[in-house]
């Protein structure tokens, strides 16, 4: 993009959270390598090669998959990575999540954190990515998100197999006196051939080990892999069909209390006047404290179970304060409509000259429109929880999260003690999708720990609460023109986008010293960085000054600016009287990944073949965390309202390293962005979440979920992500299906609204 | 077999209560109006029902009483009458229900956290609807949410089941 220049010169808010962490520490200390977190934790006997891999005398493998299981099947891929190059097979090895620590810094996460868009391999683009990359590594997050975990891990979780094999091989050479060239791995043994000799690994790690590792390892070519590129059997599958307590909320420590929260229905509201005399006389009640973080004002309820917590927090009598924001949805709104109005913001992309382009635009050729997305809950399915315990200065914490690292970070300074006092225990998620990269939950728990005289407790919230004090997906209200030439093509498309910034709010809660500054491109991901050729092409940031607490939803901005940008661009085939499909397939000429992908999509879902009466297809591609993804939904006008029948997706990952898993994430978000699109918003009344749990947040059921079919592409040249890369398509598809349908062209989440569905 | 647990103590101010879970016999002092699932999660400890909602709109606390599929997080420990079933009394991982095995070949869990009760109610339709079509399959399972969206999964692994049980039947 010919503009980007002027305006990466800016600062990022994502520069704003790095100083934030401490970067400016110089070029030495980012080569330093971080000590191995396993070199303490050790059992009798066993060795470790290096942060990913130890391996026990019984030859009892395991290997540290850092990142947080939520679902999207990480652990899974992460160990093939490992035992490809290590030579074993996924059933023969424990994987563990393992110890907080830098050590598994995410390098990925930030990478893309720059103004640019994923395809563009400018010198600039790329220096800004080694530098990201370079901060990740010096706030040493460890951390899920931002699709990027199987990135980050792609390069050195391979490097750390294949090096803890040459190790092993090379003890083996030694043991039994013959050329490492000698000898081949499987199966977690060492096999000289000529001589029908064999070696565990286990009989070797102890000498292996102490070894000095290879400065250089060669990495299997694709063509040789066992695990990497086929379905693996997930490694989490078995305890979570059996119910096994794998979730933060099944911890269970002796003399443990339990307990629940009450916050300020308005966010950051304090008590004006509280009784609590109700409360605490409630049968089980163990003590109720006030809590502040940087999230709000509220009470801990502590308890003999978590129903006395829950029945006592109900019973607490308080009267909160106004809020500081606009107070009701149509204040929201008008506050969005008044940022839109201002003429301010950041151009993220300014191709050509747009202004002039629309100068002398005959009227004829205009095509406008003004967009609306709701606010939106995560809604994961296991509420916010975390359990603690304080003893002897120091603090132990168990919960599902996606940062061990920040939970330590923050934990350690609310209770005031050391970082090295903390120990953080990542269980599986009940659900993710960004809300668990919060503090919330652990910060309240930490606090209530100082409470219980040593004893654990954990802190449950009632799915109240958890609806109504999530970081919300923002809403945002776009106002969109475009200029069709001749040929029904666009020649000029001017985006203007007004949301709160996600990235403002992120820094307010974590970093409450940094002030926010410089653009937020969340507010325009998923509009200004797609792989559409227009002489003249804007896209523009808005933020208003909403301060609802706002965070990152599955494909964050994506999930809002997919909707515009492609239902806008719908409208704009509609107008040039050019099918929607072709229109994008000429837009995206310059990028063959994304031709690719949309006439995949129009092959499966047999896009030209017309269709029955009742029946209608629209069509959506975004490309987001570094793939390239287009969707068809079908859907049938039927007596009981729309029926969404059918969904074809097709994506370009560049490497698939797991199909079967990549495919399940695929429907996965898409079922989760259907969900939003047909369903779901956030709305205010005084200040407060209107709604509370699933009867008026109510999420795609079993009858309602349309059948699904894949296609799985690897044209792209470099790898991309895949936990969120369906979710922005996936509304556009099924708004455009809809007009296809009956006319009716929607520009405002949720569909519900206007029309019924089955 | 009867067992007390550490967690009745004095000051939760309960009434005994006896409990039959997954065939084992569980003494508690419990507050009558405590709905089963947190009895079963605290005071119990049987964590495989989970919490979800509170007021039967997710099916995640799904367990059986006398064989009938019930939200636990709404049904009082004091009008429980009959022997309850958790997805921890319907199969190990070592000897795995039908459906747990259906569940495992689909690779049906994602974060995992609906399963337990997908699985419970999955349990109960076939008991009741040997080989359930999609409607069954619509009208049985529609109480279950699942963030994750692994419906169509599940929808293959409960005809997966099906064959299963008929197989070894």
């Amino acid at each position: 993009m010919a503009s980007i220049g002027k305006i990466a010169r800016r600062a990022f808010l994502i520069g704003a959270a790095a100083v934030a962490g401490g970067v400016a520490v110089g070029y030495y200390y980012y080569r330093k390598p971080y000590a191995n977190p396993l070199d303490d934790q050790l059992a009798a006997g066993e060795a470790t090669f290096n942060p990913y891999v130890k391996i026990a005398p019984d030859n009892t493998i395991t290997i540290i998959a850092p990142r947080e299981e939520m679902g999207q099947g990480v652990s899974t891929t992460l160990a093939a990575l490992v035992a490809e190059e290590l030579d074993v097979t996924l059933e023969q090895v424990r994987v563990e999540h393992g110890p907080t620590s830098k050590a598994y810094y995410n390098a990925a996460i930030l990478e893309e954190g720059g103004p640019f868009a994923f395809f563009d391999e400018s010198t600039l683009a790329e220096a800004t990515r080694n530098g990201m990359g370079v901060v990740g590594k010096f706030l040493g997050l460890q951390g899920t998100g931002g699709s990027s975990s199987i990135r980050d891990g792609w390069d050195k979780m391979r490097q750390a197999g294949a090096a803890a094999r040459f190790m092993l091989v090379a003890a083996a050479a030694q043991r039994l006196g013959v050329p490492a060239g000698e000898l081949e791995t499987a199966d977690g043994k060492v096999l000289h051939r000529q001589s029908g000799r064999t070696l565990t690994y286990g009989e070797l790690a102890a000498e292996a080990a102490a070894r000095s590792p290879p400065s250089e390892v060669a990495l299997k070519e694709k063509k040789d892999w066992k695990l990497l590129g086929k379905p693996q059997k997930r490694v989490d599958m078995l305890a979570k069909v059996t119910g096994a307590p794998v979730f933060g909320i099944d911890v269970r420590l002796p003399e443990m209390l339990y307990g629940t929260v009450k916050f300020s229905p308005r966010f950051g509201a304090a008590p004006i006047r509280t009784d609590l005399s109700k409360a605490e006389k409630m049968p089980g009640v163990v003590k109720i404290v006030p809590l502040e973080t940087t999230y709000g004002h509220g009470f801990g309820v502590i308890a003999q179970n978590t129903w006395a917590a829950f029945k006592a927090a109900e019973a607490i009598e308080v009267e909160w304060g106004k809020a500081a924001y606009p107070a009701d949805s149509a204040a929201i709104a008008k506050t969005l409509a008044d940022a839109l109005a201002s003429n301010g913001g950041s151009a993220m992309r300014d191709d050509g000259d747009v202004d002039t382009a629309f100068a002398d635009a005959p009227r004829e050729k205009i095509v406008e429109a003004d967009y609306f997305v709701p606010y939106l809950a995560h809604a994961t399915m296991e509420p916010m929880n975390a359990t603690a315990q304080l003893r002897d200065g120091a603090l132990e914490i168990w919960c599902g999260n996606q940062s061990p690292t920040l939970v330590r970070e923050q934990c350690a300074a609310a209770v005031g003690v050391d970082q090295d006092r903390v120990v953080v225990h990542t269980a599986y998620l009940g659900g993710g999708f960004g809300r668990r990269i919060e503090m919330d939950y652990a910060l309240c728990a930490a606090l209530m720990a100082r409470e219980t005289e040593g004893r654990p407790v954990k802190v449950t919230w009632t799915r109240e609460e958890d609806t109504r004090h999530d970081t919300y997906r923002p809403a945002a209200l776009g106002k969109f023109q475009a200029r069709l030439g001749d040929d029904g093509l666009p020649v000029a498309i001017d985006m203007k986008i007004a949301s709160p910034s996600i990235m403002a709010s992120v820094l307010r809660r974590l970093y409450p010293s940094i002030p926010a500054l410089g653009p937020d491109k969340t507010i325009v991901d998923g509009a200004y960085n797609q792989p559409y050729t227009v002489p003249d092409y804007r896209v523009t940031a808005i933020a208003a000054p909403i301060d609802i607490p706002i965070g990152f939803w599955r494909s964050v901005g994506n999930s809002v600016n997919g909707f515009f940008h492609e239902g806008f661009l719908d409208e704009i085939a509609i107008a040039g009287k050019t099918d929607p499909v072709e229109l994008r397939r000429k837009l995206m000429a310059a990028y063959p990944a994304a031709v690719k992908v949309i006439e995949k999509v129009a092959e499966i879902s047999k896009w030209s073949e017309p269709l029955p009466a009742g029946r209608a297809k629209g069509v959506a591609f975004t490309q987001s965390f570094g793939s390239w993804v287009a969707e068809v939904v079908q859907v049938a006008d039927t007596p009981a309202g729309i029926r969404i029948e059918k969904v074809w997706i097709a994506a370009d990952v560049g490497t698939a390293l797991d199909p079967g898993i990549i495919e399940a994430q695929l429907v996965s978000a898409a079922v989760y962005g259907l969900s939003a699109a047909v369903n779901q918003e956030i709305t205010f009344t005084d200040g407060a979440v209107e709604q509370s749990n699933f009867h008026d947040f109510d999420c795609m059921r079993i009858f309602q979920c349309p059948q699904f079919e894949v296609a799985i592409l690897e044209n792209y040249h470099r790898m991309g992500g895949v936990g969120e890369i369906a979710t922005p398509p996936a509304a556009p598809a099924l708004a455009n299906a809809i007009f296809a349908l009956t006319g009716k062209r929607l520009r405002s989440l949720p569909l519900s609204r206007e029309v019924r569905f089955a | 077999m009867s067992r007390r647990l550490p967690n009745c103590m004095d000051d939760n101010e309960g009434i005994p209560v006896r409990l039959t879970v997954d065939g084992q016999s569980i003494d508690i002092d419990a507050d009558p109006e405590m709905p089963l699932l947190w009895a079963l999660r605290d005071l119990a400890g049987k964590t495989g029902p989970k919490f979800g909602c509170g007021i039967a709109a997710c099916g995640a606390c799904t367990v059986h009483v006398d064989g009938s599929p019930v939200r636990s997080c709404v049904l009082k420990v004091g009008e429980v009458h009959g022997p309850v079933t958790t997805i921890e009394g319907i199969g190990s991982a070592e000897k795995l229900h039908p459906v747990q095995q259906a569940w495992l070949e689909e690779q049906v869990a994602q974060c995992g956290y609906c399963q337990a009760g997908q699985i419970m109610s999955a349990v109960a339709l076939l008991d009741e609807v040997p080989s359930p079509t999609d409607a069954d399959i619509d009208n049985a399972m529609g109480g279950n949410l699942c963030r994750c969206g692994t419906y169509p999964k599940i929808r293959a692994a409960i005809k997966r089941a099906a064959a299963l049980k008929t197989a070894g039947a």
